[in-house]
């Protein structure tokens, strides 16, 4: 990547969000840092638990209450920082410059509104403008995501349409105000195969038209090879291994990243078992010394039950980190 | 779904509510149909109708001419016959206590007053409900929680006709605030709603606090936060008009109960209501007015169930297109 003199549409710096329970508490963040540029797609990835929704919902500051908050860290939009802003503030910030694509179409839209409606809140809520216009502006947005005939389907309730058109629907309420940034939330695990792979081209082509950021989450390294530029790797909590596409596919520093990798199913090639990480991860109050993924971990030796590793520079140029003690030894 | 029903979503939609609204009326006929049944055969059930709806003292030639006034003789569904035929235009017979009314008529105009009394009722369970609800599961956990559950644990455990007795000891003869009974002003009406309303309030209030606990977990509560929307707007827009539908489900049961389960109030508070004809016809073996009641109570039912089913096609759209 070449030294630009912008600032980057969102830095994260040292992120850290503590969840207190009454058995004590943990830290589903813990020491996030990662950069996303204008026009840039960066995938985060994990398993289930490993704490990528809750990077995600922490950037729109919408954690649970009472129960989880930002301990410490910095999230700055193009240089302003969004932990100082106020609450009111905020909302202005949410729907309109960093919009979010939930996880679940069949649950994500309100069954009680016309798809209409819920796009025309957006509006209202960040560009308003006469109310005869607002039906308009709903059937253009959602002719941005490709609806068939969206001047009837913008009067149809969520239950009239498929998974993937609702999913489609949401994307036209993250788009309506042309955010700078969206976060998709593992957005198409719930679609069959064909339709996410329609979506995930529908996203493209959106970042193509408005060079917004996108910051995609999901479990699947398949999507992340074809969609992201940057990507980010989490276990238990903590980014293990950060960098470019390319780089982490060819050359994976982290043996959960490599563990991953080697779970995406190839056309050719790679013939026989896919490979599969054994045990599970560590539960999120366990005390723990040492890296958390050694126990799981073929290459971990006494070093990595003893000590945490810090994060190190993978390639020697500050753009591939890893958090293992083995890229020492390389 | 395709795209032929998209197209056809708008059209789709007024004939399917229509078709529901005619099936929920045509239920509720039929089930009016089979009230009449069982009215007419208690009178047959309770021993000879004509001891039930004779005085005990009556004369042979009293008893022959009932039997010819009322069809006595003929088979008895020639006689449910003639019952519905009249029936269907509100004759039920004469009062036999209230000499010379018309049992129905009678009955109807006591209905005012007890759709007055049951209005003001049902109006405060839901204007004290519905707030206490969503208040209680926003801040779930919290002393306000507490305290609405609190509010709601005391009115479900209190006889509401002991509520009246302490009601009128506090505020009539103690502070002397409100009148003791009768029917007149709006201050007479106040005790006797708040009797009835409380159990109510309670019912209504942990119904809304537990629908509304589930529908604030909700991806599309999420997305509203998403898209910038404030949490008033989501609590009581987003929020209430899906967890609306329980509560709802409930009120037509309540404003049935409320308008024809006050007889015990109306006789605490010797509301001239139909509750109060209700006791009084039982007791003086009215036939023609117990049966009037019935059937007016029935109808009550039968409204505000429909009442409630054109509700629900307002709040929820599912519902329109199952």
């Amino acid at each position: 990547m070449t030294q630009t003199q912008d600032t980057p549409l969102l830095e994260v710096k040292d992120l850290r969000v503590e969840i207190s329970t009454k058995a004590g508490s943990f830290y589903p963040v813990n020491g996030h840092n990662f950069t996303l540029n204008k026009g840039e797609t960066l995938g985060i990835v994990g398993e289930s638990g490993s704490g990528k929704s809750m990077t995600a919902t922490s950037l729109v500051r919408l954690l649970p209450k009472h129960a989880a908050k930002v301990k410490s860290g910095s999230i700055k939009l193009e240089g302003r920082e969004l932990l100082d802003l106020s609450e009111a503030e905020m909302r202005k910030v949410r729907g309109s410059e960093i919009a979010m694509i939930l996880q679940d179409p069949q649950t994500s839209l309100n069954p009680s509104f016309t798809v209409g409606e819920q796009i025309s809140e957006a509006f209202r809520l960040h560009a308003p403008g006469p109310k005869k216009t607002m039906r308009a502006r709903a059937i253009d947005a959602l002719r941005k995501v490709k609806v068939a005939a969206p001047e009837h389907r913008v009067d149809c309730y969520p239950n009239e349409l498929s998974g993937g058109m609702r999913q489609r629907v949401v994307g036209a309420i993250a788009i309506s105000c042309e955010p700078k940034i969206i976060i998709a939330d593992e957005p198409t695990t719930s679609l069959d195969v064909t339709v996410q792979a329609q979506y995930l081209r529908l996203l493209k082509e959106l970042q193509d038209d408005t060079g917004m950021g996108i910051i995609f989450i999901t479990h699947d390294f398949g999507i992340v090879a074809n969609l992201c530029h940057k990507i980010v790797v989490m276990y238990f909590g903590r980014i293990v291994e950060s960098g470019s596409v390319e780089r982490i596919f060819a050359n994976p520093a982290h043996p959960y990243t490599e563990a991953l990798i080697g779970a995406v199913p190839k056309l050719r090639g790679h013939k026989g078992r896919l490979t599969t990480i054994k045990g599970q991860p560590p539960a999120p109050m366990e005390p723990l010394q040492g890296c958390p993924f050694a126990p799981r971990c073929e290459k971990a030796d006494s070093r990595c039950f003893a000590e945490l590793p810090p994060t190190l520079d993978a390639d020697g140029d500050g753009e591939h980190l890893a958090s293992c003690w083995r890229v020492l030894d390389q | 779904m395709g795209l032929r029903t998209a197209l056809m979503c708008k059209k789709f939609k007024e004939y399917a509510v229509l078709k529901y609204l005619a099936r929920r009326v045509a239920s509720s006929l039929f089930a009016l149909l089979v009230i009449t049944v069982i009215v007419f055969l208690l009178s047959h059930l309770s021993g000879n109708p004509v001891d039930a709806l004779l005085p005990d003292d009556a004369s042979q030639e009293q008893i022959d001419a009932f039997i010819r006034d009322w069809g006595l003789d003929k088979p008895l569904w020639q006689q449910y016959a003639t019952f519905l035929g009249n029936a269907v235009h509100g004759d039920f017979g004469t009062s036999l206590k209230w000499q010379g009314e018309d049992a129905m008529g009678f009955v109807l105009d006591r209905m005012p007053a007890t759709l007055q009394l049951g209005g003001l009722a049902i109006l405060m369970s839901v204007v004290i409900a519905l707030p206490l609800g969503v208040a209680a599961a926003v801040y779930k956990g919290t002393p306000i929680d507490n305290s609405a559950q609190m509010f709601a644990l005391l009115g479900q455990s209190m006889p509401n006709f002991w509520l009246g007795i302490v009601l009128i000891w506090v505020f009539s003869v103690w502070l002397g605030w409100l009148p003791t009974s009768g029917m007149g002003t709006i201050y007479h009406a106040i005790l006797p709603a708040i009797a009835i309303a409380w159990f109510q309030v309670s019912a209504l209030a942990r119904l809304t606090r537990s629908a509304m606990l589930e529908v604030l977990d909700a991806e599309y509560i999420k997305l509203a936060r998403v898209k910038g929307v404030s949490e008033s707007v989501v609590i009581w827009k987003h929020a209430l008009r899906n967890a609306a539908v329980v509560p709802l489900t409930y009120f037509g049961i309540l404003a049935a109960s409320i308008l024809t389960g006050s007889v015990v109030i109306e006789t605490v508070f010797s509301w001239p209501g139909m509750g109060w004809v209700a006791i009084e016809a039982i007791r003086g073996r009215d036939f023609p007015v117990v049966q009037a009641v019935i059937i007016a109570y029935a109808v009550i039912y039968m409204i505000s169930n429909l009442v409630v089913d054109l509700l629900y096609v307002a709040i929820d759209p599912r519902i329109r297109n199952d």
